[in-house]
């Protein structure tokens, strides 16, 4: 414990801008993965336990495609692609198969895909930890705000998650194939009669879903050592950003990636040892007052 | 007999059977391949007294082997407790930590469960990683377990280790078997089966799903103790999520709606190991493609298809006695008109 240097920290306004914004990164990535994990929960009603490893892969991915194109956007635009249709794959030849079955078949499906997974890419990648390094566009003098320290590709990172992050709540809540997927969650059999091909847009949401941890793992690459089994840490997080937010709320994971995200950049310096302790407290001090998460509805419990 | 004493009868039978490997003089491969049997068997033996009959999919068992195991070993290393002490000690740890995990994960629906499960074993890990100077970090506890003599029993001499590692085995599994056959684990499957109408029937649900999952811990915290014990240290990945990931798969091998179908899918996925090891390094790939194929393939585990098999051929078998004992009936009584 050393609440003193916490202390000095919230003090000096150069140590929170530098704090607020490594919390906001990590937030955000988180964010991009929960909101993957939450609304594939809230339409096909399954928890993708592998989605850590899509995460994974979508930076192995962005760091191939960056040592081929030399392009950081090329490469993280790449990179969501190729996890999206990673994601249909996986959904149309395995996940699809159990949706009838109980939770434990899906367990077990995906427990095989992480496993798979971790053991492909130390086939293909090695198993040492890679790193990308800072991209050549962001390979710019560092901002300064209020005497912190800010790199531009923190900024982009911020920037780029909020946008996609608003992009999917306004295709989910405003657009026609939104209306779908949100009545195919209510009740997927009725929409099915109304001659409207389900399966299609369960596939295509389970796909958005692993584009969006696709996305993460690019933005991820530049600031983040790449190793085998790199998705599941971050797995466990995205579960306690979505039961804080609320299972199936884009809004609530968005809140609660920030709160997360704050805890640990903060917390690092005031309670390195019990970051995990305290993000565990205010998961259960959510479940406990209000187990539905923060901008849950109580009946998807 | 009545199913108790047949079952007691069983239980005798199997520790004997158990001692009697090393008197045949079995290679030292094959003992130490029966001790990890046992350790991990209790692991996934617990942990289907939550999935199979209870319906609790727990995907964080591996918590409480590690609590077991890090707890016995740390108290033994204190040099201040006996084994008989450190034992105790060790189960009432983990049984404190079941209660306070189970307290807030029994009364969510399955899916909560399951990764608030996942997500507290990780918790404890990271406690496990991160305070290096009480348990070691990720080298585990590092010079060996002490193994003082108690009541003339000295657990630093193999065999012996051995004998009392398969006694409370035995015992672990009888305790497991009473509970599933007494009426309270007649009240785990109703909740299983159909939780509103246990609700409705009177019993208190979220108490018995919690009691179950405490002594469910406290089974897997005796074999995280036996491991301990066996291999002389305590490492983090006892309590690594694959860990739970493999009870879990041991359970499917081996078939959750027979009773020792666990034990089996120990042994199987052991062996299971131990070839690939000798082929590959990549275990883990052979393991998700197995998994793949008998979760998509089979849809259950393979005992629990053989048993549905035999239970349909009885079936069968029975209707078929029934029809010719009717066409008998029907003959005589045509012949008597």
């Amino acid at each position: 414990m050393d609440l003193d240097a916490l202390m000095r920290c919230v003090g000096t306004t150069s140590c929170i801008v530098t704090q607020l914004t490594s919390g906001m990164i990590i937030g955000m990535l988180l964010f991009l993965i929960a909101s993957g994990v939450t609304l594939i929960f809230g339409v096909l009603n399954v928890i993708n336990f592998a989605h850590g490893s899509l995460y994974m892969i979508g930076a192995y991915a962005a760091w191939t495609f960056y040592q081929l194109t030399g392009s950081y956007f090329i490469s993280a635009f790449g990179a969501a692609v190729a996890v999206g249709i990673l994601g249909i794959a996986f959904e149309r030849f395995l996940m699809s198969k159990v949706y009838g079955s109980n939770v434990l078949m899906q367990l077990l499906v995906c427990y095989a895909v992480v496993l798979i997974s971790d053991d492909l890419i130390k086939i293909i990648w090695g198993p040492v930890s890679l790193s990308m390094g800072m991209p050549v566009e962001f390979r710019l003098p560092p901002l300064r705000f209020f005497g912190g320290v800010v790199p531009p590709f923190y900024i982009f990172m911020i920037v780029a998650a909020m946008a996609i992050g608003l992009l999917l709540w306004l295709v989910i809540a405003r657009t026609r194939f939104g209306n779908i997927v949100r009545a195919a969650a209510v009740n997927g059999p009725m929409v099915s009669a109304l001659g409207i091909r389900v399966n299609l847009y369960y596939a295509a949401v389970f796909g958005i879903g692993s584009a969006l941890a696709g996305a993460a793992g690019a933005l991820a690459a530049p600031v983040r050592s790449l190793t085998p089994g790199m998705g599941f840490s971050i797995l466990i997080e995205s579960f306690i950003v979505t039961v804080i937010g609320g299972m199936g709320s884009i809004v609530g994971a968005f809140v609660a990636s920030i709160i997360i995200g704050l805890t640990r950049s903060f917390g690092s310096i005031g309670f390195p040892l019990f970051v995990d302790g305290v993000m565990f407290l205010i998961m259960a001090l959510v479940l406990i007052f209000k187990p539905s998460g923060l901008f849950g509805r109580p009946h998807n419990r | 007999m009545t199913g108790r004493w047949r079952d007691l009868a069983w239980a005798g039978a199997g520790l004997i059977a158990l001692l009697l490997v090393p008197v045949f003089g079995a290679p030292p491969a094959i003992r130490d391949f029966i001790m990890f049997g046992m350790a991990y068997g209790l692991l996934a033996m617990s942990l289907n007294l939550l999935i199979g009959y209870s319906g609790l999919v727990s995907f964080g068992h591996a918590m409480f082997f590690a609590s077991g195991a890090y707890a016995f070993g740390l108290a033994m290393q204190s040099g201040k407790f006996s084994i008989p002490a450190a034992f105790a000690l060790a189960i009432v740890f983990t049984a404190a930590l079941a209660l306070i995990v189970g307290a807030i994960c029994v009364r969510l629906n399955e899916i909560y469960f399951a990764f608030l499960t996942l997500a507290f074993q990780m918790l404890f890990y990271n406690v496990i990683l991160g305070w290096v100077s009480f348990t070691g970090g990720d080298q585990g506890l590092m010079g060996g377990i002490p193994r003082p003599k108690f009541l003339g029993i000295d657990l630093a001499d193999r065999t012996q280790l051995y004998v009392f590692c398969c006694v409370a085995f035995i015992i672990c599994i009888a305790i497991l078997r009473q509970l599933v056959t007494s009426p309270f684990g007649y009240t785990l499957r109703l909740i299983r089966d159909n939780q509103e109408r246990a609700a409705f029937l009177g019993v208190n649900v979220p108490l018995v799903k919690l009691t179950c999952f405490v002594i469910s811990a406290c089974v897997a915290g005796v074999g995280g103790i036996l491991l301990t014990l066996f291999v002389s240290g305590a490492y983090p990945n006892f309590g690594f999520w694959t860990t739970s990931g493999e009870a879990i798969f041991m359970i499917l091998l081996g078939g959750s709606n027979v009773f020792l179908g666990p034990l089996v899918g120990t042994v199987i996925l052991r062996l299971l190991n131990d070839i690939t090891v000798t082929y590959t390094s990549h275990t883990e790939l052979v393991l998700g493609i197995v998994i793949l194929i008998l979760v998509l393939g089979l849809r259950k585990g393979p005992l629990d298809l053989i048993a549905e098999r035999l239970e349909n051929r009885r079936q069968a078998a029975a209707q078929a006695v029934r029809d010719a004992a009717d066409a008998g009936a029907a003959e005589t009584r045509k012949g008597g008109s």
